[in-house]
């Protein structure tokens, strides 16, 4: 089946069988192996990925069912190449990650909430990472990560008079 | 954790998704696919064919409806979360939303698509099931409904007719002054699966005596159950605390609760006893809307 995805901004006509999943579209059609496979059953979150901005599990949507919709990867969050996005900038500062599987879909959890919401609570900030699993930081750093960004962004478009 | 293979298909309408779906006695309809696709996944469910029903625009809405307030099958759970009118209307839908799932599985997930996979853990369905939701579908060209207590027949197993596309959910509107709801589920972390779940939304009158009360419990036996006995010995009462743990430790004496390696049958009847009083507890200090009355 042909199948077209759009990703980070480029257009892509793909060949693969209507079960393969979005995650295994990225990763192995189009190489972007920012989105990891863990369980591949929709429980551990390691897979998420930005469909239309919003944070969804690339390993419980099959190729085409995201036909049609803006998807972004890890890939595609950097303002250029060997550049950081400001959020994946607080993840090395705070050291939000150790092994680092989970963290391409902490951080683009992350931006999803961001993107709606610029002054998230400590609590919005659990609530909107509770679908991902980190088996090693015990979630500090990353709740730390995603606040620090939070407080960040708010300021990159202030008068630095204005900032905190 | 690959599906096996299917075929794919996109139709335009609900009546071309049926006769697709009639066509083929392994097809399924997909929509958000947050239930179907992991059982998939594991090969628990081997469709040979998938009909997409998700962009189907005519089966994505909230609105008022006879004093009801229907939503369309393919409205997505987030949707609903954030939806002014399921919030002032349907305030019991609105308060167990936030714990289907997860925000990134709401995202995509959609109402009918919950009810019609039956999981007996569903909060839909036991909000649909405590509320008197209604049903419809769509069928060999034409439409048919059944109550939720008709619809769901057990384990995983609904009352569909074969090659029937689930179009929406009218669930009544409760229009007193003084409405409370309450909700509650235990489960190993939160948002997972519920070992059991209780809803209540009672109406009080003037003197703080229950009006009307509907009481269910969810993820306790195959599927979600009203607790009818309790709620006729506990309307027109103050819905004090003993009488109501009474009340509703009487109605689940004869159940046959579910086990499994997470909690026994017995776990769940006692789990079932104490949320379903919390849950009449938090719909009665709602309803009162005052927080001197909250514990």
């Amino acid at each position: 089946m042909r199948i077209k995805l759009s990703v980070n901004g480029g257009e892509h006509a793909l060949d693969m069988e209507p079960r393969t999943t979005l995650l295994d579209a990225l990763r192995d059609h189009l190489k972007l192996t920012g989105a990891h496979a863990g369980c591949e059953h929709g429980v551990c979150g390691a897979c998420t990925v930005l469909l239309d901005g919003v944070a969804v599990r690339s390993c419980l949507i099959f190729a085409p069912q995201a036909e049609g919709s803006a998807i972004t990867t890890i890939e595609g969050v950097t303002p250029g190449p060997g550049e950081l996005s400001p959020i994946q900038d607080v993840f090395c500062e705070t050291h939000g990650m150790q092994c680092g599987y989970c963290t391409p879909a902490m951080i683009l959890t992350a931006h999803a909430l961001l993107a709606g919401n610029p002054e998230p609570t400590r609590d919005d900030i659990v609530e909107a990472i509770s679908g991902n699993i980190c088996r090693c930081t015990g979630y500090a750093q990353i709740v730390e990560a995603i606040a620090l960004a939070a407080e960040r962004m708010r300021g990159a478009n202030r008068p630095m008079e204005l900032r905190k | 954790m690959k599906a096996a293979p299917f075929a794919y298909s996109r139709p335009a309408s609900v009546d071309e998704a049926c006769a697709l779906l009639a066509g083929d006695e392994g097809a399924r309809l997909i929509a958000g696919g947050q239930s179907l696709v992991p059982m998939m996944a594991m090969r628990l469910a081997r469709p040979t064919h998938l009909i997409d029903i998700a962009r189907n625009a005519s089966l994505s809405y909230v609105r008022e409806d006879k004093g009801a307030v229907a939503i369309g099958a393919c409205t997505r759970q987030c949707v609903l979360e954030r939806d002014a009118l399921v919030a002032k209307r349907v305030p019991l839908l609105a308060r167990a939303i936030p714990c289907i799932g997860h925000a990134a599985t709401r995202a995509r997930g959609t109402i009918g698509g919950s009810l019609a996979h039956a999981d007996p853990a569903a909060e839909l369905a036991l909000i649909a099931i405590t509320l008197d939701a209604a049903i419809t579908y769509r069928a060999g060209g034409a439409d048919g409904e059944l109550t939720a207590r008709d619809f769901f027949a057990g384990l995983m197993v609904t009352n569909l007719p074969v090659g029937a596309c689930l179009t929406a959910v009218r669930f009544p509107v409760w229009h007193g002054e003084r409405i409370g709801v309450g909700f509650h589920e235990v489960n190993a972390r939160r948002s997972d699966f519920a070992f059991v779940s209780a809803a209540a939304q009672v109406e009080l009158d003037g003197d703080g005596k229950a009006k009307r009360i509907a009481i269910g419990v969810g993820a306790a036996t195959d599927s979600p159950i009203r607790l009818e006995s309790a709620e006729q010995q506990l309307t027109g009462g103050a819905l004090d605390e003993k009488k109501v743990t009474e009340a509703v430790r009487a109605a689940l004496a004869d159940i046959e609760p579910l086990a499994d390696l997470h909690a026994s049958a017995e776990y769940r009847r006692r789990a079932a006893v104490s949320l379903a009083a919390r849950a009449v507890a938090d719909a009665k200090t709602n309803a009162l809307g005052s927080k001197a009355h909250a514990h």
